[in-house]
Parts: C-alpha cells; structure tokens; sequence
C-alpha cells in the first residue's frame, strides 16, 4: 500500500522520477535516446514551489529566470479545411529573445501544433508529441487521430499540473475518420474541440478581428487572408507579439505551407492600399496648447 | 470590466459606455448613464473608481458650465481636454488622486471639426480618431484598427459600435447589460437607440 501511495503522491519532490519506473518501461521502451522523461530535479524540497519562485515573472519581477513567453496563435476550421497561423516573436520579460522562431510544428503530414506559453515546454513536448504519433502510426499500422494525439498531449500535461508546465497549445489535422479537427490544449489540463481558437498574450486582438469577419463558408482566399490579417492585427497591438506570420491551410489530403512573410511591409502595405490603422500618422504630430 | 468606446468620423462622434453600475460581484443597476454633457458639443464618458468618477466628472462639466456662462462661449473639446488633463495632473500629486479614465468627444463650434481626446487616471492626453478603455481596448481596437476609416457616416460609425459591442458580448465573461450611446455633432448631443437585445453566437 505504501508502495502504491508513495508512486502516486504529489508533488513528484518525494520521487526520483516523475514518471512511475512501469509506466516509463510501458510507454517509453523503445524510445530513441535523445527524448528522455527523466528529468534532473532541482535539489530542494519542493522543486514546484522553487520553480515559480524562480520564474513567476508576474508575481515576482525580479525573478532570476525569465522564460520565454508571449504569442499570438490562431486556427479555425472552415468549409475548406482549417486554417492555422502564429507570429514569430519569443520574449523573455521585456526582451524580445527571437523574431524567427517556429510555432507552427508540423507532426505529420497530416497535423499541425502550435506553440504558446514557454517555449522550451512547448518545443520539448510538441516534439514528444510527434515521436507519440509516429509511435501509434508503426504500432497500429495507420495514422493517428486528432482526437487521440491531442487526447495524449492532455493527459501527459495534466500529470504534471501543478508542477509549471505552461503551454497553450492547438492541434489541428485531417483524417478519414474525422475529417478537419481542431482542439486546444493548455498545461491546466484543459482539452476542447472546436472551430476557432486564438492562443496566446495576443489572443483578445486576434479574436476581435476574426470573430468580426469569421463564417464557416470562407472561401480559402478570404479564409488565409483573414488569419494572415488577425495576427498582424495582434503583432501591431500586443507588444509581445510579432516578427513573421506562419500561416498554414491543413487540406484534406495534408496540409500546405502558405508562407512566412513579415510583418512589417505587410503592415504598412495595409494601411496605405487600404487605409487601415488610422491612428498611426507617418508624420511626426505635437499636440499643440 | 467596465466598457467605454469612441469613435470620430466625417462630421460626428460616437460615445458609448456600458449600462451596468457593477461593486464587488453585484450589479446595482443596468441602465447607469456613465456620460457627462460638458456643454453643447462636448460630452465625456468616464470609468474608474467607484466615487471619483461621478465626483470628478461632476466638477469638470460643473466648471465647463461655469466657463460658459462667464464668458458666453463655450470652450473647444481640445481646450477641455487640456483643461480636464490638467485637473487630473493636479489631482495626481495630491493626498488622494482620483482614480478615473476618461474619453472626451467633441465637435469644434467655429470649424466643426469632430475630434476625441483619450485621457486616463495618470493625465495622458492623446487624440484618436477612436478609442477604448478598460478591457475593451483589447477586444475592440484590432477591430477599429481594421474597419475604421475618418470619413464614415453616422451609420456607419453605429455599425462599427454594433461590431465592436457584439465581440464584447461574445468573448467577456462579464455581462455589461448594453450601451448607452450618445452622438456629438455641430448640432448638440442626441441620444442613439441602440438594440442591447441582440444575442450574438459564437463561432
């Protein structure tokens, strides 16, 4: 009975392990060494408590670690497949850490995740995620659902909650079975299905400008242009978001890549062809007394 | 969570601020008028701390008047805002700041050119052709950003409201009862129907 408690018991500060040793040998036996779920802890008392002492930037601003944080993420589903696309920017605190990285990561060719919160959890576990779709593809022989992918993201996340995982995430895809899935993912353990989701400190910008325009009879011209077109809405107002638009279209038969262009020619292109942004003057204005 | 909107267009501006009166997790009333008229042409919507608002926006229209009346004319919307500006400035390094944020619409009497000042509790004063305070910024400039253009009509500064108000209502988990919308042109201020029944889907 001891055993079984101890195995368990939260917080994982009383194990060596995070995982059970039968639980890692049941789902981790033939994994490729790079990936590994044992995780060097942190030699306090409670590793948890130590790391958001560490690196709760909002309750702590002096914090020692700032992790990477802030996105705008987006995806809907519409009459012609779904549409997916994300900024580029990573910031830690008030430095902006990248303008090129890659939240979109492609799983397969078939299914799409994308990446909020920290990047480091979200790189390591999106991975995870695509070596744990790869895995069900060899064992059963055909490709993995949205449901079951996302459904394993949930319930890996949801074992470490409590512990400072944070990620937002969504997995978008297409498969015989279901046709065109889109769900979102977060490290509360949250998992929801749906037909559109913005993610991310840039999420109220993007749903402003894609719930005004959003209907499920898009076609994909105007689906694209509208995703491309919230996430500068968002890169333009939240200043933790910005650098490149990814944009994606997942098809029936995969999905494909509609570019990675920057924000700011696209910026200035919009609001001088079509007169948008109206309160950003080229000129230099004073107010006069 | 309260909700305060502006937008300027060809020869009118647009003020809304929601109807409900909310303290702590109560609502006290729906049908609360967060506007004040400073005189003919200029009208202010505020939001804040529960007794600095109506303190507040009291003493500026009761000062505008005053200003009116001496003087037999009244002060442009800029000259107010560069007033209202100031009082906050003050109010700021005194014992006890008042805590408001504030629009200030208004059409100029002589060019009758519509203009809106954004101004909060901190004395930033900034003109804009539209504007949002509270968390309303976040859900409705990108839409402003986007579908805002200088020169619209009246009915089309309502639709961009009827945009703005219905992804408020879609995505705040917050019930602000609807709008009270009140437009300033050259004419005076008149008071807006505005429908707060329409129930919005999400998609």
């Amino acid at each position: 009975m001891d055993t079984l408690v101890a195995r368990y018991s939260r917080p994982a500060a009383h194990q060596n392990e995070t995982f059970g040793a039968d639980q890692d040998e049941d789902l981790f036996n033939d994994m490729a060494p790079t990936l590994s779920l044992k995780f060097a802890m942190p030699p306090v008392a409670q590793p948890s408590a130590w790391l958001r002492a560490a690196t709760d930037d909002r309750s702590n601003p002096a914090c020692p670690i700032k992790i990477a944080h802030g996105t705008t993420t987006l995806a809907f589903r519409f009459q012609g497949g779904i549409i997916v696309a994300t900024d580029s920017r990573a910031t830690a605190g008030n430095w902006i850490a990248s303008q090129t990285v890659k939240k979109v990561i492609e799983i397969n060719n078939c299914l799409l995740g994308t990446m909020a919160g920290g990047a480091a959890d979200c790189q390591y576990w999106l991975a995870w995620l695509g070596m744990q779709c790869r895995l069900h593809e060899l064992r059963h022989k055909r490709r993995i659902s949205v449901a079951a992918a996302s459904k394993i993201l949930a319930n890996l996340v949801y074992q470490y909650k409590g512990m400072g995982l944070s990620m937002g995430t969504m997995c978008a895809g297409v498969t015989k079975e279901e046709g065109p899935a889109l769900y979102y993912i977060d490290s509360d353990g949250t998992r929801l299905p749906g037909n559109l989701f913005c993610v991310g400190s840039g999420q109220t910008f993007a749903y402003g400008v894609l719930d005004a325009e959003y209907r499920y009879d898009l076609t994909e011209e105007e689906a694209l242009a509208l995703g491309s077109r919230s996430i500068l809405a968002a890169t333009h107002r939240d200043a933790y978001s910005g650098g490149f638009i990814n944009l994606y279209h997942v098809k029936e038969d995969g999905w494909v890549k509609h570019g990675f262009s920057d924000t700011n020619p696209i910026f200035w292109k919009t609001k001088l062809e079509k007169g948008e942004f109206t309160n950003v003057t080229s000129q230099f204005e004073r107010i006069e007394r | 969570m309260e909700v305060l909107l502006g937008i300027t267009g060809k020869d009118f501006v647009l003020i809304a601020a929601s109807k409900a009166a909310m303290r702590g997790a109560t609502i006290l009333k729906t049908s609360d008028d967060k506007t004040r008229q400073l005189n003919k042409h200029t009208l202010t919507a505020f939001s804040g701390e529960a007794g600095d608002t109506i303190q507040f926006s009291e003493y500026i229209q009761a000062n505008a008047q005053l200003y009116s009346m001496r003087n037999e004319t009244d002060l442009s919307p800029k000259a107010l805002a560069n007033y209202v500006r100031g009082e906050l400035a003050s109010s700021l390094r005194s014992r006890k700041p008042y805590n408001v944020n504030l629009l200030l619409g208004g059409v100029d009497p002589i060019t009758n050119k519509p203009s809106l000042f954004w101004l909060d509790y901190l004395a930033a004063l900034a003109p804009v052709p539209y504007a949002a305070h509270g968390y309303a910024q976040y859900y409705c400039l990108s839409i402003l950003d986007k579908h805002h253009q200088p020169d619209i009509s009246l009915e089309e500064g309502i639709k961009l409201l009827v945009l703005c108000t219905d992804e408020l209502k879609r995505r705040m988990p917050i019930d602000f009862k609807g709008m009270t919308v009140k437009a300033v042109t050259k004419d005076g201020v008149q008071v807006i129907p505005f429908d707060d029944d329409k129930i919005v889907k999400s998609a």
